[in-house]
Parts: structure tokens; sequence; C-alpha cells
């Protein structure tokens, strides 16, 4: 065999495909997506009174008392001066800590934020998810358990009752199939506009 | 450990291995061109193209036209990222890569190794992603699944001089069986919340913190090749920690299967055209066994949780939470995970550099075993082929017969050709990372200190040799030295194995095929698939146990000790 014959088939495959697979079917497939479910295909978002405020999937930050607190988000970025600092929740990024297991300054963060939720939320081993950084550092759920315990302090703020926020907090979680796929856990957002409904702080 | 857990790695199982029989079926069918149904397209192709679908190609055309095929699939991707933008879809005015890191993305992506040195929001177009990377993520899975057809020719029948035509096997394969799955994936990830639009920026007025901007674009249909054809290359840096890209448990397990259903398949599909089906039940088997071991392993390591946090007051049990989304939870964290190292696929849905020792050991040594756990989408096949051979030959040392594997006689030149194999690749992972350590440059990539550190490299070149490119991603992966270097491995990993294989394979097809006999040694049985695992792991895996016990073993006793860095 001779390679420059075998240039023409080569190349044009390459081609073909890039035109297929790169170009007609991500189009032809977008396009009939955005017609037969556009809430997904555009990214799951939740408005209110017309305004997005958010997307479902994607977790936002928390600071003031009067919500359910989020996850630590490891995201930082830089500020005008070219410094690092952190951008929790910045969604136009997305990532881990990467800090490993028996790493010092990891668990001093941890160690500060357990003080800082025992502060919070009352004594006792504080549940895994609340003092360390998702995967995604967007991530928009906590677990069942630390919404239920942060669940007495966010009424006291509200002068709400504690057992109806337990309560909606309840209705809100979402479940595991036989505790075999998926966990027990709280969308923070979905929670927190549940909890503007129920009434003004 | 949960018995909910460990029903979690079963439901995998199960599902995996029950769909790998008619998967397996429906890929001998591709393979045999019993499957038709778009046979206009098909030879509309061929016809443009000028593809004789009738010519056979010996081995050496074989590899010369993959070769080929490959080097101008390079250089269009090289230009496309060089490129980005001056070219379509790239509403944020995102600028070209430097000339490095399109090396080592367009090496990446050749290779089917998905290697991101670069941060997908931030330096890749949607344009680039759709129709520069998504486009190898097709072509590569496609290339790796034709070779693995090819090795399967080889058994078929004695007296061959020619392995199948690669244009046809990247046609078929990419039309019969990525193209369809693909579709069908994407949209039940849709479903499930996955975006797909050619928008690449929301923004969001939220209820406490002002304005956010969201990254998105065409999220789900990538997604969905990125798993089946165990690319793993994400669309944001999260990759399937993303909740885009992952948005729940279900689409967790989807992805897990995805991941591994072709790697179990071939096998089958294997069985299938050799007449005999025990003989690729056998390697599945093999495969399984090792890669759920795995899995237990991990999930074990993570559920402990972390000593030292659970002393500064964490729920014990809870288990490792560092780096992973609360969704998923432990189990299908790491099953995950392991699934992707097992294959070349590489993506995550958790961090690996977060997790304890042990639990990142397991994901480093299944990439070090030469990925065959499956493996790649037809790279783990071709492998597997490798140490199965090499398990006969030790067989027939112990009761001293000329070896065979399947009728087929393997002699000095396979078993050379197949030692080779095994032992370059090792060259380049533990020399990378040992030279990689001893430069400033590489020193200053890690992000953690301590014997974790020397795992962050060690990982990095065993990714990139393996073709996995999953990372500890603390690594700051963009340097001269590792943007050349990991580049340049992957190259070196693909086609400086593929070569080798694809050789035995013409070797092997020229063999008459010997009836089986009393004293042939079975290659079906619980002795073979036993003897096939300890050839696996003492031939693939005992070399890098030196550095191994400096990195995550010498990581795990400091940690039990209190010891932190």
């Amino acid at each position: 065999m001779s390679i420059t014959r075998e240039i023409r088939p080569a190349l044009s495959l390459v081609v073909l495909f890039t035109i297929l697979t790169g170009f007609i079917l991500p189009e032809v497939f977008t396009g009939a997506i955005q017609l037969a479910l556009p809430f997904q295909a555009n990214g799951s978002l939740l408005t209110v009174n017309g305004q997005v405020v958010g997307s479902a999937l994607i977790g936002q930050n928390f600071t003031s008392a009067k919500y359910f607190q989020p996850r630590p988000s490891a995201l930082t970025g830089t500020d005008a001066k070219g410094n690092s600092i952190n951008t929790p929740y910045d969604a136009s990024e997305s990532g881990a800590s990467n800090l490993g297991p028996a790493s010092a300054s990891l668990l001093q963060s941890v160690q500060q934020r357990v003080a800082a939720y025992q502060k919070a939320f009352g004594p006792g081993p504080v549940p895994a998810d609340a003092v360390t950084t998702s995967g995604s550092g967007i991530d928009p759920d906590i677990s069942l358990e630390n919404a239920l315990r942060q669940a007495p302090a966010v009424a006291a703020v509200r002068h709400l009752d504690a057992a109806k926020v337990t309560a909606l907090v309840n209705q809100m979680a979402h479940g595991s199939v036989l505790g075999i796929v998926g966990t027990q856990h709280v969308n923070v957002l979905q929670l927190n506009l549940a909890l503007d409904r129920m009434g003004a702080p | 450990m949960t018995m909910q857990g460990m029903l979690y790695i079963a439901l995998v199982f199960a599902l995996v291995l029950g769909c790998a029989f008619p998967m397996g079926s429906y890929m001998a069918a591709i393979f045999e061109g019993r499957v038709t149904y778009l046979g206009p397209v098909e030879n509309g192709f061929y016809k443009l193209a000028g593809v004789d679908p009738k010519r056979q190609m010996r081995w050496t055309d074989y590899a010369v036209t993959l070769l080929l095929l490959s080097l101008i699939h390079f250089l269009l991707l090289y230009a496309i990222l060089r490129l980005q933008y001056y070219l379509p879809m790239n509403p944020l005015h995102i600028t070209g890569m430097s000339p490095r890191l399109a090396f080592n993305t367009a090496a990446s992506f050749t290779t089917n190794t998905n290697w991101q040195a670069y941060s997908p929001e931030s330096q890749i177009s949607n344009g680039a992603q759709v129709f520069g990377l998504v486009v190898h993520m097709f072509i590569s899975a496609a290339a790796g699944i034709s070779v693995a057809a090819a090795v399967m020719r080889a058994f078929t029948t004695g007296g061959m001089q020619t392995l199948g035509n690669f244009y046809v096997d990247l046609t078929r394969i990419t039309l019969y069986l990525l193209l369809p799955v693909t579709i069908i994936a994407a949209t039940l990830l849709v479903v499930a919340g996955a975006p797909q639009t050619f928008v690449q920026t929301l923004t969001a007025h939220t209820l406490d913190a002002g304005s956010q901007t969201i990254a998105i674009g065409p999220v789900a249909f990538q997604e969905a090749i990125k798993e089946f054809g165990t690319n793993g290359g994400g669309f944001f840096n999260a990759n399937s920690a993303h909740p885009f890209e992952n948005p729940n448990a279900w689409t967790n397990l989807l992805e897990n299967w995805l991941d591994l259903v072709i790697g179990f398949g071939l096998p089958i599909a294997f069985g299938i055209m050799l007449k005999d089906k025990a003989q690729g039940r056998a390697l599945m088997f093999a495969m399984a066994i090792i890669l759920a071991l795995g899995c237990v392993g991990t999930y074990a390591a993570e559920a402990g949780g972390n000593p030292l946090h659970i002393a500064a007051g964490v729920s014990a049990t809870d288990g490792n939470m560092e780096g992973k989304d609360v969704r998923f939870g432990i189990p299908a964290s790491t099953t995950f995970n392991v699934s992707a190292t097992g294959t070349s696929t590489g993506a995550v849905d958790s961090f690996t550099d977060s997790y304890m020792p042990l639990g990142g050991a397991i994901p480093l040594f299944l990439m070090q075993l030469g990925e065959v756990t499956p493996g790649g989408v037809g790279s783990g096949f071709y492998t597997i082929i490798v140490f199965a051979l090499l398990s006969v030959f030790v067989a027939g040392l112990m009761v001293g017969r000329t070896p065979e594997y399947l009728g087929k006689k393997v002699q000095a030149k396979e078993v050379k050709l197949a030692m080779l194999g095994v032992l370059i690749l090792t060259i380049f992972i533990l020399v990378g990372a040992g030279f990689s350590l001893m430069t400033k440059s590489g020193l200053g990539s890690l992000a953690n200190a301590g014997p974790h550190g020397l795992t962050e490299m060690l990982y990095a070149w065993s990714s990139a040799t393996e073709n996995n490119g999953s990372a500890f991603a603390g690594v700051s992966a963009d340097t001269p030295l590792l943007d050349y270097g990991l580049g340049s491995a992957m190259l070196f990993g693909r086609f400086a194995f593929l070569i080798p294989i694809l050789a035995i394979a013409g070797s092997l097809a020229a063999k008459p095929k010997l009836s089986t006999s009393a004293g042939t040694f079975p290659t079906t049985g619980p002795l073979f698939i036993g003897l096939l695992i300890g050839v696996i792991i003492i031939l693939g895996g005992l070399q890098y146990l030196p550095a191994d016990t400096l990195g995550p073993l010498a990581d795990q006793y400091l940690l039990a000790a209190g010891k932190t860095f």
C-alpha cells in the first residue's frame, strides 16, 4: 500500500464524522430537545415574580441567619488586585478543594467549621456534609440531618414555630429508594424559597 | 459500610453484567457486518471517502490507516483549539489555547484519554467542545473498538493474512453502536435535568447573595458519549460532580452503567465470534472480579471516614465527605470513580485527591494494572488478550508444553511482543513521575505536601500513560513539563502499545487453528480465571508496588499516626 493513497479516505472520514457528530447531530438534538423539554434543556431555572432566582440544580450561597446554610464551597477566584479570594458558589466555575486527607489546612478548616456549626446549631457530632467542601463547589443539597439540625435556629430568627419549620424540611426532603439509590437530602434553594413563601421574617 | 451500600455495588454489577450479554451479541453482529439498518448512510460515507468496503487489510495496513487517521484528527483538533477565538459558537470570546496546552489537549482527546489540563468554563468555547472534543469522543472510542474487533478476528480461523478493514470498522462502530446509544442516553440525561443549549452563561438574582453567573451549554450530548466511549472529558471543571453533568443519583447510576457496558460486552462479543461463548465469559469474569474487589475496598475506605476529622467533632457515621456531593452518597460516589478508573474513562463524580489514602490507592492501582478491568472501550479487551497469552505461557512453562490460546500456538515472537507491551508503559510511568519529582517545576505543580504529593504525581503519569485521564486534581497540570511530558505519555501509551498488539494479532491470524485435545490447557474454568487474575496483578501491578508504598501506603500509616502535612 502507499500512504498517499490512504490520505483521501482517512481525511474524508475525519471530515464526514466531524460534520455528522460535531454539527448535524448536536444541532438537531438540541433543537428537538429544546422543543420537548425546554425547562430542563435550559438549566431548570426557578423564577419568583418573573425574575430568575437560580437553578434548581445549582447551589447558591446563603449567609443570612434567616436562611438554611449550604455546604462550604472550595471555589476561589481573583479580585481586582489579582489576589486569590474565596468565591463560594460562583457557578461560572466549579471544582473541589483537592486537599488530601492528611492536609493540615483542611483539618484546621474543619475544626473551625465544627466550632461555628456547634455554636450556631447546638453541640454534638456535626453532620460531615456541613463542614466539608463538595466535589462540584456548587452542591445544591445538604443532608436531611444537617437541615433538621439547622431548623430550630432558622425558625427562631423568623419567629416561626420550630415544629412547623421542621415539618417543612421533612416535606421537602428527597428520599432514597430502599436506602440503596440516592440519599436523604434537601435542596437548599428550594427549601429557602418555600421558607420565604411560609411567612416573612 | 452498610448493607445498602454493598447492595448498591451489587446492583451496578447486576445491571452491567446482565446487559453485557445482549450488548456483546449486538457488537458481534456489528463486527461481522450483520447490522445494516443505516445502510444508505454507511454506503454514502464509503462513496464520499473513497473507501472500498470489501478491501481486507493486513495488520500493517490496519495499523498505518489507524495512525494516519489519528494524526489527521490530532492536527485538526490542535488547529481548532488554537483558533477557537475565530470559530463559531464562542459567545464569551475565549482566546485560543497556548501551543503547549493545545498539544496536550489534542493528544489527550486523540488517545481517548481526556486528561484536562485546561479549565473548561474559562478556557474552551462551546463550539470547540462540540465540533472538536465531542467528535474525538466518538472517533477515538470507535478506533479502540476497531482494534479489538481486528484482534478478535485473528482467533476465529486459521491461515488468515488479514484482520478486516479499519475504515469500515470505524464507520460501522460509530454509526451502529456509539450514535444510537448516545442519543438515547443524552435524552434520558435531559429528562433528569442535564441542560442542552447553545447559550454559554445564565444570570440569576439570588435570594441572599446578589447575582450568580451560571455556566451552561450543550452538556447532555457530550456527557452521554463521554461515559459510553470511556472518554471522561467533562463539560465542566468539576466533571460528573457538576449537577448539570450529573443531576441526581439515577443519572449517576446511568453514567456508571454507560461507562462499563461496552468494556464488559466485548469479551462476550469475542465468545460469540469464536463460537465458544465460555471463552468470552471467562475473560469477563476475570475483569469483573478485580473491579468488584476494587469497588468494595474503596467504599470501605471512604465509608470509614477521616479519623482526624472525627476526632475534631465530625459525625463518625457519615464517611469522608470532602470532595463529594450530597445527592450521590458514599457508595455511589466511590463505585463511580472506581468504575471510571477500572475503565479508561477517568470521569469523576467526587474528587479522588481528597479520598482516604487507601481509597485513592485503588483507582491508582487499577490504572497501573494496565486498564483491563474492563479497561477502555476496545483497549481493555486487547490488553486482557495480552495477559491471557502470558497466562497460557506461564501455564505452559509449568507443565512443559508449547502454550496454545484458542487453538493458536503462542510462540516466542508473541510472548516477546506481549512483554514489550507490558513493560514499555511501566517505564514511562515510573521514569516520568520520578523525573518530574526531581524538578522544581514538577514539585511546584503539587497541591499537597508529604507522601500525598508523591501520589499526585504518580497518579498523573499513570493516568496519562494508561490513557485514563482522571487526576488527583490538585496538580497544576498546565506547565511546560507536564503539558509536553504527559501529552507525550498519552500518545506513547496509546500507539506504542497498540502496534505490538496488532503485530501479535497479525502473527496469530496467520497460524493454523488447532483443535482442542486432551492436553490443551482449558481457558474457561475457575483455574484459568484465577491464573489470569494472578498474572494481571503480578505482571501488571508488582512493578509499581515500591512507588505505591512511598505514596498512598506511607500516607495511610502517617495519617493513622495522626501526622498532618
